[in-house]
């Protein structure tokens, strides 16, 4: 009885059709061949973008260092594979707009040609803060899609003493599987990553949580943490948004993460399995992160599959290797099909941020054709935050944006629950994307109109003593040349 | 290269739903009581059935119109063809046609179209409707046709339906009589006390639909299976049915053991098509309804409450349509006090305190 | 006698309130209209005349006045609008508020003279440059007022929209595609 009163530790959510098993049964290709050119933009990250290190025509090895990080929330980019800088300059971004971002391009030369590395034999004698130090330089941020500098969230977690370090197994969007894929196959690898995590962030335990869809997954990374007691691999219900690090939290701990405050403020921290792998092959490797697992799925993918591919290969590219016959595809989507963007067109690079690349067909898509809300308050219960999107979108509707925070927009996390369930089709996401952008261009324009007084003030101030200045100068004039002529009347008298 | 250059935000697929789906699955829920009421009451209803609907319709596409919208999508989601549906079966089978006209003009303009259609308007149009005629033409809103199946040998057949239907009913006491709590009612007023009253009462004939009452409100067994039916395609939620027949239940159950000779038994009161109709068709309506667990609680005991009040001690029997709308005016306030508490917040929308370890 | 105690009394009691009322409007009185001053700062200052008056001085007057919509003024936008109908308890309809195209002033270095007039007239000093040198604009600083587009001698001086790049994009507003379609349609019936 007591059960019912306690906190339902999922809240909202939906059950999308999972398309998974096609990519999933697979294992990740190793025949994709080495793109000629790559596009390696200099901002994958959360931060500052990184600054370029190489000068156009120089020759780079696999692994060197491209582009290093800028100021305390930043990233270094890599050099994928060796070859030569062929242009730094503004190339299409991997973006809903395509707007040009600052990127390397690199020829390769196909030899994979390695810097020297310099693997550690036994991490554990390393200090904590070099496992951070080694992490941040190998250029490796949050690969479930957040893209937030690793080595930054270890200190933050040093910092704050945490007791739980949650591993990100969910992969709760449909389409997905490449974390699946990478714990099937490479478990060890990633449960080392996720001990040095810990000892990185003198944390005593983890929990490697996995959503039930995944049997396979679970198995193998229960076997690979078998000798490990700090180690918990636990089954979570299947359930989107699974994988939002707050409800995760929620369901692991029973921990709530209030409202503007870090997981580490309440002694838990987060990071994806593919993050804990990049961080075992930076720290045993050596290896700077180059490459990622990238599921390229969706209707009009012929054979789609999971690859691992370096960053800065085109979409086009992928494409190509997995069959897309182009004619079939109705959006090209970067990500998964309830939180990813749409992609004007092939020919953009992938990033640290890809997880996938979906080429879906007109019939995958959910209908645009927007009616009028009928209240059916399915957005109220899907929502995981706990708003009522319907409201918020009225509101935006008619550009009562203050209405909408208050009802909480800015607590909105975009999952795409409501869009999803919507049955008048209407886009509510991008009501909430819009009306958040909105306020942060009002934000801005109020800050310039401030500045602009200020500006305005200071000239007049100016423009005012340049002016008194003419007229002490004028006057003193006068009174010179009045006393030039009283001088002279003077003299004239004396004479 | 691609076609689709706009910016397209998630989610980019969608859940197999929409407006037209959710009507259509309501309306299969409303079928077999339907059916069985057009059954019941032979050839009048099914003209007047027939009546309703269509103007229903009418009045829509007139109405969307006007507005210079196109007609086609407003008719094709169903709505208006569920209200004038459901507007057809709360009112007496062998109503004449222009009830069903007057109704269905009062349901969709008033009590739709004026808001500015789907989704603005307040009150439930078909509740607005039906307690509109009840008070404009108490007579023929309350002039309730016995039994008379179709094919069956006493019953009006086609031609005798349309003189029923168009010029009104002659000799009217030989095949109507009142509903059962209209004749508790009456009899009350008699001072006859209710083992009296009820000694005709069959239960079994109520719970099946064999009865007197409104066109498609008799059964209270098919009306509760496809209600039961709507929540398990999760059409509509558990609170507001549960919550309106348990707050009915109780009150009913309290009086009627203080007082059996005076109050009605709660299982009388909860074997009537017209409150399954109400619990599970009408109050559950998405529009007029709030719009979170809580609040859907609340609305339901409200309107449990003041349909037990009404039915007890105010001046209509049938007293469903003014508490459904009573708790409609109610349903901004409660969605402006009852919201979810937010990730992060507590009830009042601060944030959590972090707690000490 | 009750009567005139009645009298007596009440006028008395005006009277004294009558002379309260006197009091108070002399040593309470309000110097200026506040809420004019409260107005303008609230405009851009930019003194631009955009909005069909003087400056943002007039401006404001007109607003108190309620001789001007609270949607006057261009480069504030509907972010200012809305400042400005909630500071007079207005309501407000955005629907038909266009937001500014912004605009930004740009110096073509090839006609570019480095005469100076430019910077002269510029309200927040977002030219610089000496004399004989080519000018920049400094595009954080420019509000777009083209008085420098007014003086410049050899049409140098140019407005070009501002550039949208990742950092300024934003996500636009969905259109209501059922309202627009259906009108559409209902256009082509007609």
């Amino acid at each position: 009885m007591l059960s019912l009163f306690k906190k339902s530790r999922i809240r909202g959510g939906v059950h999308a059709e999972e398309h998974k098993a096609e990519t999933a049964t697979l294992p990740i290709a190793s025949n994709f061949p080495l793109p000629k050119k790559l596009y390696i933009p200099l901002q994958q990250h959360v931060g500052k973008p990184a600054e370029p290190v190489i000068k156009v025509g120089e020759k780079v090895l696999k692994g060197q260092l491209l582009a290093h990080s800028q100021g305390l929330i930043s990233a270094p980019v890599h050099a994928p594979s060796s070859g030569v800088i062929l242009d730094v300059n503004d190339y299409p971004a991997p973006h809903p707009t395509a707007l040009p971002i600052r990127t390397i391009v690199l020829e390769t030369d196909g030899k994979e040609e390695w810097m020297a590395v310099h693997p550690v034999d036994d991490p554990f004698q390393l200090t904590p803060e070099d496992i951070s130090l080694r992490v941040g330089a190998a250029g490796i941020v949050g690969l479930g899609g957040a893209t937030f500098p690793t080595a930054v969230k270890l200190n933050m977690g040093r910092e704050n003493h945490i007791d739980t370090l949650i591993i990100n197994g969910a992969e709760c969007e449909p389409y997905l599987s490449c974390d699946d894929r990478l714990m099937q196959e490479r478990a060890e690898m990633i449960i080392d990553g996720v001990r040095l995590m810990l000892y990185g962030m003198e944390t005593e335990s983890a929990v490697v949580a996995i959503e039930d869809n995944k049997p396979q997954a679970f198995l193998a990374m229960q076997a690979a943490a078998e000798s490990f007691a700090q180690i918990n691999v636990i089954q979570i219900p299947t359930r989107y948004p699974m994988g939002w690090d707050r409800q995760l939290i929620r369901f692991v701990t029973g921990k709530e993460v209030p409202v503007g405050c870090r997981s580490s403020e309440i002694g838990v921290t987060i990071h994806n399995v593919g993050t804990a792998f990049a961080v075992h092959n930076a720290i045993r490797h050596g290896q700077p992160l180059l490459s990622r697992v990238i599921t390229v799925a969706g209707g009009a993918v012929q054979r789609p599959t999971n690859i691992e591919v370096p960053f800065g290969t085109l979409i086009s590219e992928l494409f190509s290797f997995c069959g897309v016959n182009t004619e079939n595809i109705a959006r090209i989507i970067m990500g998964g099909p309830m939180m990813g963007d749409s992609l004007p067109h092939s020919g953009l690079p992938t990033v640290k941020a890809t997880s996938g690349i979906l080429a879906l067909t007109q019939s995958e898509l959910k209908n645009t054709e927007e009616q009028p809300c009928i209240r059916c308050a399915g957005c109220v219960s899907v929502c995981p935050a706990g708003l009522r999107p319907l409201d918020m979108a009225n509101n935006i509707r008619i550009n009562q944006l203050d209405t909408a925070v208050d009802l909480g927009l800015k607590d909105c996390i975009s999952c795409g629950c409501c869009s999803y369930i919507c049955p008048s089709n209407i886009p509510l996401v991008q009501y909430f994307k819009y009306a958040s952008g909105e306020i942060v261009a009002r934000q801005q324009a109020q800050h310039k109109s401030e500045q602009t007084k200020r500006l305005i003030d200071a000239r007049n101030a100016r423009m005012e003593r340049i002016a008194q200045q003419q007229r002490e100068d004028e006057l003193a004039r006068i009174a010179a040349k009045a006393e030039r002529e009283r001088l002279k009347a003077e003299q004239e008298a004396l004479v | 290269m691609i076609a689709h250059i706009k910016p397209s935000s998630g989610a980019h697929v969608g859940a197999n739903i929409s407006v037209s789906r959710i009507m259509r699955q309501v309306m299969l829920a409303l079928l077999p009581a339907t059916a069985f009421g057009l059954f019941c009451f032979g050839w009048p209803a099914i003209n007047l059935f027939v009546i309703t609907v269509l103007s229903a319709v009418v009045f829509e596409a007139l109405c969307v119109r006007l507005r210079g919208r196109g007609v086609k999508p407003a008719i094709m989601d169903g709505s208006a063809v569920l209200t004038g549906w459901l507007l057809a079966m709360t009112l007496p089978p062998w109503a004449p046609w222009w009830i069903g006209v007057v109704g269905s003009g009062l349901a969709i303009i008033l009590g739709k179209q004026v808001y500015g259609g789907l989704g603005q308007n307040l009150f439930n149009p078909a509740m607005l409707a039906r307690v509109a005629l009840l008070i404009s033409f108490p007579i023929e809103m309350t002039t309730w046709a016995n039994v008379s199946p179709l094919f069956f040998s006493h019953s009006p057949g086609w031609v005798e339906s349309w003189h029923i239907t168009f010029s009104g009913l002659e000799n009217s006491d030989a095949t109507t009589g009142a509903t059962t709590l209209g004749f508790i009612k009456t009899e009350f007023s008699q001072n006859h006390l209710l083992p009296d009253i009820l000694k005709d009462y069959s239960g079994f004939l109520n719970f099946i639909g064999w009865t007197r009452g409104s066109l498609g409100e008799t059964s209270t067994l098919l009306l509760g299976l496809g209600g039961l039916w709507l929540i398990r395609q999760k059409i509509i939620q558990w609170q507001i049915p549960v919550s309106l027949l348990l707050t009915v239940a109780l009150l009913a159950g309290v009086f009627h053991v203080m007082d059996n000779q005076h109050y009605v038994s709660p299982l009388l009161y909860l074997n009537s098509g017209a409150m399954m109709c109400v619990a599970f068709f009408i109050a559950t309506d998405y529009v007029t309804s709030p719009n979170t667990p809580a609040g859907q609680l609340v609305f339901g005991a409200g309107c449990g409450l003041l349909i037990f009040v009404i039915r007890t001690w105010g001046a209509y029997p049938e007293g469903a349509g003014f508490a459904v709308l009573l708790m409609n005016s109610a349903t901004p306030l409660i969605d402006h006090y009852i919201r979810p508490r937010i990730y992060g917040r507590d009830r009042k929308g601060k944030p959590l305190e972090i707690p000490k370890s | 006698m009750y009567v005139l105690s009645a009298i007596v009394s009440l006028t008395l009691l005006g009277l004294f309130l009558g002379l309260l009322l006197g009091i108070a409007a002399k040593y309470l009185k309000v110097e200026s209209s506040p809420i004019v001053d409260e107005l303008e700062s609230l405009l851009p200052g930019s003194q631009c005349g955009q909005c069909g008056f003087p400056g943002c001085r007039p401006a404001a007057e007109a607003l108190a006045e309620g001789n001007a919509p609270a949607t006057m003024c261009p480069p504030g936008g509907s972010a200012l609008a809305e400042q400005i109908a909630a500071l007079l308890g207005l309501d407000l309809d955005l629907s038909e508020v266009k937001e500014p195209e912004l605009l930004v002033a740009r110096v073509s270095e090839s006609t570019c003279t480095g005469c100076t007039r430019c910077f002269k007239v510029c309200p927040t000093d977002a030219i610089v440059g000496a004399p004989k040198q080519i000018h920049a604009v400094v595009a954080d600083a420019c509000i777009a007022c083209k008085k420098c587009v007014e003086v410049c001698p050899t049409e140098c001086l140019q407005m070009h929209p501002v550039e949208v790049t990742l950092r300024n994009w934003r996500w636009a507003k969905p259109l209501n595609v059922s309202a627009q379609t259906a009108d559409a349609r209902s256009n082509a019936v007609c």
